[in-house]
């Protein structure tokens, strides 16, 4: 390869996508409107649990435009999906729409209405009338543990004794965190528009997994998965919440098989609050020991989530506890309890967002309490190898991440002293956190194929969830090709292209590339066995003695000539080529570090806290693409300030139905929070990892975050919050009591 | 969201005559049709007020300022007379919600916007302002974002305009027409306490429309600061805000003008805070002892008894930038 050709990896490629998402080209799920086309709207529960007494659809029935209703009396019967991971078949909400008529959860769809306008069938579903009977509702954790108890989780760890080296500890500390229940807010609504045709299934989904949601539906509908079709060629993102199929995609696909028309249904922002998923809330245990020499000696990290009462969702809390920190004994462990809300799913760093702010709070509390500065404490005990896996990490420069940013930051100049630092009217806090993600790899297929016009053409089903995976797929190929990337088409989001991952836990980048050079590779090598065969351009020579360069192949001698040159001859439309690559080894323990450090201002006099200033160094292999990849832990720091200031869905703990699911009143970050973001990729190549030495970037830059705001917030204002989010009047002085209701 | 008859009044008089209790104006919608979709307002008909003639700013003879009912939220806030001698206004219209909301919004709609309770929006909710009797679930639920001032056992919905605020400490008129004529009402008897009556909540009668608002003179020379306390940055409802105004005489307040928003079931002035302030040194003292009688009777809910100190918060805070505005003021004018 020549030095050009090798600079296009790491290099930042705008996004070739970029173009047709300013320009309104881009289609998404409900982009697409074929020829008479229904639209559904659902008619949502009111209750969080109970059932459906009674459901009258007579008078919408009648409403202009109506065209069915359907609702657990009047509906086709399905069948469930096994729900397995490893087969690829998983949904996080097992019930089936409308399956019976149980309640488990408000915003549950009890009846979906379809119309010939979206504006005919809302305006029918506010008429169906529903009448409840309603049960007492579970509406928090902790209601959830008085009336239900807890079940098991997955993912625990127990090494030595923790226990005993806790009693017999020089110091420990023993505190409780709690996170609230954060919802997915992509700018996309889920929407999902589905056809029939001769008993084969379309659909264009707002989905992270065209595999995996096309094998579910396979189930769910019993038809072979050739059958199904599904779509997602741009994804207003996801964050998770879209990584698996939800209720209304089976019934938008369901009613347009009954009707025999497509049907086309938009999830209101109010329902993605309740049927598609959240981050579930948590309650978390952390009971930390040192010897006299600052060493942690014990460390417990015991977390309970809720789930729904149709699914378990463990959120696993505890996943890097295990193994960032060097300590002989350990325990970590999940369990989960039953409350009245949907099934909860992935959301950005599921387990180590909220662990981590536990996590990393602890440390700060436990470095406090054995006299030790945070930086150094965390210096004193990052672990050296995986103690948790016994295996060494593949790569880990954590230590350099963090004396890196600790310098760019300026730690040095804090003034330990709470509150001692102040500009103005302002109080200065400055806080650290390390960031943590596992690196993670799967089974993926490709196609690569260079065409007779001097084109190339790359397909794969994995999305591009506006990551840039369109953009660094076209990197690869043309890394390996030597053609440039305004040649080469990339299509992802399609179920019938070559099997690929499901865009999310940071593995579509470590996953679809080897595929891709893989498959482009063995397109090259069918290129030169044409080159190389009797009417070829190099004839007789061998394939090993010539090079892919500047869209063609070229000898020894300097003898150059063109892809489209040598197809011609052969009469060849294209050369194609297949790969399949494999999911990690277990050679090592593949991970991903780094660490945030936070600047925040606390004006006590108007109470007002803002992020002022981020600096974040995150190792994560090689970096692929510089643009996307420091746009990713940007967007990653913005929603760990919303994670840490501002991001709750409240629930009412009388009857468990959620009060601020809208788009105001949920509070996420504006442009006018965003503070000072400096990144620092370290792009240390991991190629023990995969060819290219690339770990994935989605998720690492959430993690961490609201906990170094929270040791930040202590700095500044001496108050220790332990219950995300870090809202004003948890940090003011004087609130009196209130008047009892 | 339920259909509805749509048409557009072409003059003040056609507006007047086709509204009934089932009907509304549209203007802005950005209110009017969140709230038809969520099904929390069910009107028959639709009347869309948009063509008449009510978007002029004007100067009065006798200094006051007049503003057309449908002057954009936007052109408002950037208009020079607004600018210049009402600079509290501006800045309480550029804290409310986005850009693209105030291009729409107008002046009477913001007027009329309805609260962001919860429950009020939840048409599943027990709400006595939006099915008078049906409860009120606000009071033993989620009330972070609940009145501390002027509420009632039937509710304790916040008026949430940032506009208003400035308006209430500014002193204004509204102008009300209708078949039968016009008539003028003080802008801080427009907004009714909820009191029994919740679901009433101003004075304005069926077959009356708001075509003008006119404020009172500025004062001069004044400083005046609108300060807005919130979660997050921007675009975000008020959790406090305060509008100050006043006059300095040497280092002594001559007049004072405070209001606050976010904390009251109507745009809350505050004249016992202001007598309190009036005669004496412009000072943090000063302030603290207006704040602490402004906030004398609130009463707290479980969620939002921050409110009360965040409040007096917002009121120091911005009494102080008022009088350093005030001061630079005057330093102006002495230089000319
Ligand atoms: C997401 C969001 C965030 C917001 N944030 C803020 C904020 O931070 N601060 C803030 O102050 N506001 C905020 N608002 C509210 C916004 O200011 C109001 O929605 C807007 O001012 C209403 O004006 P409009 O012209 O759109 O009213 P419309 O929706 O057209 O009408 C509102 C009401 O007024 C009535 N009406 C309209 N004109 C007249 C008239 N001439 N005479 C009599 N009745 C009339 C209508 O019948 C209706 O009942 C926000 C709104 C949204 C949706």
């Amino acid at each position: 390869m020549s030095d050009k050709q090798q600079s296009i990896i790491g290099a930042g490629v705008p996004r070739i996508d970029g173009p047709d998402k300013l320009s309104g080209r881009a289609n998404y799920a409900a982009d697409n409107l074929p020829p008479d086309l229904a639209y559904g709207y659902g008619v949502f529960s009111t209750i969080a649990s109970g059932r459906v007494s009674q459901l009258s659809v007579d008078e919408a029935r009648k409403m202009p435009g109506v065209v069915d209703i359907f609702h657990h009396g009047h509906f086709p019967s399905l069948y469930r999906t096994p729900s397995s991971f490893a087969q690829g078949n998983k949904v996080e909400e097992t019930r089936l729409p409308f399956e019976d008529e149980r309640v488990y959860y408000e915003g549950q769809f009890v009846a979906l209405v379809v119309a010939d306008t979206f504006e005919n069938a809302r305006a029918a579903a506010r008429r169906v009338k529903v009448t409840y009977s309603a049960d007492q509702a579970v509406a928090n954790l902790d209601q959830g543990v008085e009336a239900n108890g807890t079940q098991a989780g997955s993912g625990n760890h127990d090494r030595g004794d923790a226990a005993s080296a806790f009693d017999g500890a020089a110091t420990t500390i023993d505190v409780t965190y709690r996170t609230p229940v954060e919802t997915h807010n992509p700018m996309e609504m889920h929407a999902s528009t589905a056809w029939w045709d001769n008993g084969d299934l379309t659909i264009f989904d707002a989905t992270q997994g065209v595999v995996v949601a096309r094998n579910a539906l396979s189930k769910i509908f019993a038809i072979a998965p050739e059958r199904v079709t599904v779509y997602a060629p741009y994804i207003g993102s996801g964050f998770g919440g879209k990584l698996w199929t939800w209720p209304h995609a089976i019934a938008a696909a369901a009613a347009s098989r009954e009707l025999e028309r497509p049907v086309q249904l938009v999830v209101p922002r109010q329902q993605m609050f309740t049927t598609t998923g959240h981050r579930p809330e948590t309650r978390q245990r952390l009971r930390l020991a040192t010897d006299d020499n600052g060493k942690l000696v014990s460390l417990r990290h015991e977390s309970i989530n809720t789930t729904s009462f149709t699914d378990q969702y463990v959120e696993t809390c505890g996943s890097v506890t295990k193994s960032l920190y060097s300590c002989p004994n350990l325990t970590v462990s999940h369990e989960t309890t039953q409350v009245n809300r949907g099934t909860p799913t992935s959301m950005r760093a599921p387990g180590a967002a909220p662990g981590l702010f536990a996590l990393e709070s602890a440390i700060d509390e436990m470095a406090a309490a054995a006299g030790v500065d945070p930086l150094q404490f965390r210096l004193d005990n990052y672990a050296e190898r995986d103690e948790s896996k016994d295996l060494d990490f593949s790569s880990n420069h954590i230590v350099e991440a963090t004396k890196r940013a600790a310098e760019r930051f300026g730690w040095a100049d804090r003034n330990p002293q709470i509150g001692s630092m102040r500009e103005g009217r302002e109080i200065v806090g400055y806080g650290v956190a390390a960031c943590n993600w596992e690196a993670l790899k799967m089974a993926c297929d490709a196609r690569v194929s260079i065409r007779a016009d001097g084109t190339a053409f790359a397909s794969c089903a994995t999305q591009d969830i506006g990551t840039g995976t369109y953009t660094i797929v076209a990197q690869t190929v043309s890394d390996v090709t030597g053609i440039p990337i305004d040649r080469i088409t990339v299509k992802l989001g399609d179920s019938s292209y070559p099997d690929g991952p499901i865009s999310g836990g940071s593995w579509a980048t470590a996953t679809t590339l080897p595929a891709i050079a893989g498959a482009a590779r063995n397109a090259l090598d069918e290129m030169k066995r044409y080159a190389t065969g009797s009417n070829g351009a190099f004839a007789g020579a061998s394939s090993d003695a010539l090079d892919a360069t500047a869209g063609g192949l070229r000898n020894a001698a300097g003898k150059q000539v063109s892809f489209a040159e040598i197809l011609e001859a052969g009469r060849y439309g294209s050369a194609d080529g297949e790969a399949h690559t494999e999911a990690a080894d277990s050679k090592y323990s593949y991970r991903s570090f780094g660490a945030h450090f936070v600047e925040v201002r606390w004006d006590p006099g108007i109470s007002r806290l803002r992020v002022a200033r981020v600096v974040s160094a995150i190792d994560v292999g090689k970096v692929i693409n510089e643009t996307t990849a420091r746009n990713q832990v940007e967007g990653a720091v913005v929603m760990g300030i919303g994670m840490g200031l501002f991001e709750a869905t409240e629930y009412d703990e009388r009857n468990a139905r959620p009060v601020n699911n809208d788009y105001a009143e949920y509070v996420v970050p504006v442009h006018a929070d965003q503070p000072e973001i400096d990144v620092i990729l370290l792009d240390y190549p991991d190629l023990a990892f995969n060819e290219y030495g690339a770990r994935g970037i989605g998720e690492i830059g959430t993690t961490g975050l609201a906990a170094a705001i929270a040791n930040a917030v202590h700095h500044a204002t001496g108050k220790r919050i332990r219950e995300l989010p870090i809202t004003l009047d948890k940090l003011m002085g004087d609130v009196p009591q209130a008047r009892s209701a | 969201m339920r259909a509805f008859a749509y048409s557009r009044a072409d003059s003040v008089d056609h507006a007047a005559h086709r509204i009934t209790h089932d009907a509304a104006f549209v203007a802005g919608g950005t209110t009017l049709l969140d709230l038809i979709k969520l099904d929390v307002l069910k009107p028959k008909n639709v009347v869309d007020i948009n063509a008449l003639p009510l978007k002029r700013v004007e100067r009065l003879d006798d200094g006051r300022l007049r503003i057309g009912a449908l002057v954009t939220n936007t052109d408002l806030a950037h208009h020079p007379e607004v600018k210049r001698h009402y600079p509290l206004l501006s800045q309480a219209l550029l804290a409310g919600a986005s850009t693209q909301l105030r291009n729409m919004a107008t002046t009477a709609g913001n007027v009329m916007q309805r609260t962001r309770c919860p429950y009020y929006r939840d048409a599943a909710a027990a709400c006595n302002r939006r099915e008078p009797g049906s409860g009120c679930d606000a009071r033993g639920g989620l009330n972070r974002l609940n009145a501390v001032l002027g509420g009632s056992d039937a509710c304790v919905a916040v008026h949430p305009s940032d506009m208003c605020v400035a308006m209430a400490a500014i002193g204004a008129t509204l102008t009300l027409s209708s078949a039968d004529g016009e008539r003028e009402v003080a802008f801080g008897d427009f907004h009714r306490l909820p009191g029994d009556t919740p679901h009433i909540e101003h004075d304005l009668a069926d077959g009356e429309l708001i075509t003008a608002i006119t404020l009172e003179p500025p004062l001069a020379p004044a400083g005046s600061y609108y300060l807005k306390l919130r979660d997050r940055a921007s675009y975000e409802f008020a959790l406090a805000s305060a509008a100050a105004q006043l006059s300095l005489d040497g280092e002594m307040i001559g007049e004072a003008r405070v209001a606050l928003g976010g904390v009251g079931t109507k745009p809350w002035r505050c004249p016992d805070a202001e007598a309190a302030l009036v005669g004496q040194p412009a000072q943090i003292a000063t302030f603290e002892r207006a704040a602490e009688i402004a906030l004398r009777d609130a009463t707290p809910l479980e969620h939002n008894a921050f409110k009360i100190p965040l409040a007096r918060q917002s009121i120091v805070r911005a009494l102080r930038e008022a009088t350093r505005l005030a001061r630079d003021e005057g330093k102006q004018e002495g230089q000319v």
